[in-house]
């Protein structure tokens, strides 16, 4: 058999049949629902008097418009009961697995999906929801759907896929201080650009990924999208499987040693051929911040923001100079030392523990700034739990930053967590999209230690800020 | 989708942005909906319409003969970002059915089929041109043919556009894919039957 990639291992394990035009269908393993995706697929199924093929394979939550309060309710943003109503009923009626608001095990998709397991290495996973890749950290091959293809899959238990081409991003070299997971890819679609991998299943490899925690492997998965991915993913290694161990829907016993048989099969072969192939040495980088509206426009905190007129593509130049008006800035600027008005530590990009470590270790003994208004959104009730048996939500709300209920939150923007027009917000999410985080709002990308420093100082830290607050 | 639609011709606004991500297409306050009907009117609503709902008069599909569109050419990469389907939906329900563009997110471009919108890729210099002819002659039609792959337009543009033949089809005909999908029922049951004995772990948990 000739050389075969990670990608290539798990596509044809889960192919069913080749269709027209290079499509093909293709077996879905794991099927996660959410409350904004699912309600119209479910209403499609209905009116077609179709079924639930494999509920037992469906697995349900609400995050994107629940609200983040202390003893909530469905109650959130107009008309948003009625869909986490929708999802509770569509759930119950087709005897899908759901955890719901007051569940521990409730949250965003992509943090739970991982966390009780449903996401398992060399399998499928589908999801209504762009950012599915996430859970590729664990060697799973996941990508984000419409709900036209939820209803398919709920249907037939498979997907319609075209084959996409593999490229592999290697990043090379030891990361500084002060420069993580979250700035691995974002320098990545910095250079590569929001399009740059589109058609294309990612697979990071390489010894700065290999150093990566598990959590931190998910935030990297997670922003494939943003440079056009639809499929980014890993090679599951011995910290995976022990991260994997004993949680809710992994396989016990005799399952487990036959699981993790096969997971040893799943690494790349030698000599395997990529359609692409990209090299990113994070020795050279320094922490990220995006400038613009679109998750290309960053650069580091020792860059100044770059002059429109330097770009020779009009329609780049056009777009660089509308993302600056919109955002309030002018080339040649600085980042660093720019006041914020919002703080928002969360999202299925950054809302693990290991990224609330990293804020708390930041504001710990210390005051949000003046004027400042900061968000801790853990990504579960159990990544909530977590936090809280080690005390991290004393240490946030003893600093003055607020200490949520799990969701999609400030992301989203659909729930009542906004940013206000014309206000500045350092974000740990993945998206800085014009009124992504409410009208008029203005979204700046970093990581967990870059969020919690702006929340303590109220402005972008530079390099000097950061080290004075973490020593 | 029942009736043939072997070709779309229509007025075609030109949008010449790159990057126009579906949170754009649709901002996301127009997602809380239990149905698919009722999203027209959010299509582009932060750049359609100022605060308190007044129409901004400068965006194209608030001008004459725009607002009546079928087609929109814009440029590189259109539909990134979030995958909701809204997008399409939206865009479906304004009058628009086909979006020509030198390249599409993946997932909004399979979003299209599934709802009898055409995502054209041509050329992204022929995206500029065509957009210039839309701005030179708004009245005159820009023509989708399906059955050929040709988008053609006033000024003699005629360019071939990029698109699997199969899913032309799929556009011109109408397509039930669930029911396609549906008819495979047997191939779907032998894998996973095969399946089950050969990765029995992805199975073993307690249906809960």
């Amino acid at each position: 058999m000739p050389a075969r990639t990670l990608f290539e291992k798990i596509w044809s394990d889960h192919h069913v049949a080749e269709l027209e035009g290079g499509r093909h269908l293709i077996a879905v393993d794991r099927h996660v629902l959410h409350e904004v995706s699912s309600p119209q697929a479910f209403s499609g199924l209905a009116k077609a008097g179709r079924s639930v093929r494999h509920p037992e394979l469906t697995f349900a939550t609400s995050d994107h418009l629940v609200s983040t309060e202390e003893g909530r309710t469905d109650a959130t943003v107009p008309g948003g009961e009625a869909m986490i109503r929708a999802m509770r009923q569509n759930a119950h009626e087709h005897r899908i697995a759901m955890f719901d608001l007051g569940d521990e095990r409730q949250g965003i998709v992509h943090v739970i999906a991982p966390e009780l397991a449903i996401a398992l290495p060399g399998t499928t996973l589908a999801c209504g929801d762009s950012h599915t890749s996430t859970v590729g950290a664990l060697g799973t091959l996941a990508w984000g759907i419409g709900t036209s293809e939820v209803e398919h899959i709920l249907a037939t238990q498979c997907a319609i896929l075209t084959k996409p081409k593999t490229m592999r991003v290697t990043f090379v070299g030891v990361a500084p201080a002060f420069v993580g997971a979250k700035d691995f890819i974002l320098a990545l679609i910095a250079r590569i650009g929001t399009a740059g991998a589109t058609g294309y299943a990612v697979e990071y490899a390489g010894e700065a990924i290999s150093a990566l925690g598990v959590e931190e492997r998910m935030t990297v998965c997670n922003m494939s999208v943003e440079a056009g991915a639809r499929m980014g993913l890993m090679v599951p290694d011995e910290k995976v499987f022990s991260y994997l161990k004993g949680r809710a829907y992994a396989p016990v016993g005799a399952a487990w040693d036959e699981a993790i048989a096969s997971w040893r099969t799943l690494p790349s072969d030698p000599g395997a051929v990529y359609d692409a192939d990209v090299t990113v040495d994070v020795s050279g980088l320094a922490p990220q911040v995006s400038w613009g509206t679109s998750p290309e426009q960053t650069i580091s905190i020792e860059e100044a923001i770059p002059d429109p007129a330097g770009i020779a593509d009009p329609i780049a130049r056009k777009a660089a100079e509308r993302a600056l008006a919109y955002v309030g800035l002018k080339p040649g600027e600085r980042l660093a030392g720019l006041a914020v008005q919002k703080v928002f530590i969360g999202s299925c990009t950054n809302s693990r523990l290991d990224d609330l470590r990293a804020a708390a270790r930041v504001v710990a003994g210390r005051r949000v700034a003046e004027g400042v208004r900061a968000l801790v959104v853990p990504g579960s009730g159990s990544v909530r739990a977590a936090a809280e048996r080690e005390g991290l939500d004393r240490i946030f709300r003893d600093a003055g930053l607020e200490w949520r209920q799990a969701g999609c939150s400030m992301c989203a923007g659909l729930n009542a967590d906004k940013v206000g027009a014309g206000e500045r917000c350092i974000a740990t999410s993945n998206r800085n999209f014009e009124g992504r985080q409410g009208p008029g709002s203005r979204t700046h990308l970093a990581s967990p230690l870059l969020a919690a420093a702006a929340a303590v100082t109220g402005s972008i830290p530079d390099r000097r800020t950061l080290q004075e607050l973490t020593t | 989708m029942t009736n043939r639609q072997p070709r779309i011709e229509g007025i075609a606004a030109p949008l010449p942005r790159a990057n126009v991500d579906t949170d754009q297409i649709i901002p996301i306050i127009h997602l809380i909906s239990v149905t698919r009907d009722g999203m027209g009117k959010g299509l582009f609503s932060d750049w359609r319409y100022g605060p308190g709902g007044a129409e901004k008069p400068d965006f194209v599909l608030n001008r004459a003969p725009w607002r009546n569109a079928t087609l929109l050419v814009a440029g590189a990469n259109f539909g990134c970002g979030s995958s909701r389907e809204h997008a399409v939906w939206a865009l479906r329900e304004f009058g628009i059915r086909a979006v020509i563009a030198s390249g599409f997110a993946s997932i909004f471009y399979d979003n299209c089929f599934k709802n009898g919108l055409a995502p054209v890729i041509i050329a992204e210099a022929a995206t500029v041109t065509l957009q210039g002819i839309a701005e030179r002659h708004p009245a005159e039609p820009v023509i989708v043919d399906l059955e050929s792959g040709r988008v053609r337009a006033a000024e003699g543009f005629d360019v071939p556009f990029t698109m699997d033949p199969s899913r032309r089809r799929d556009l011109i005909e109408g397509l039930d894919e669930i029911g396609a999908s549906l008819a495979k029922s047997e191939e779907i049951n032998a894998f996973h039957a095969a399946d089950r004995l050969r990765r029995p772990w992805v199975y073993s948990h307690k249906p809960s």
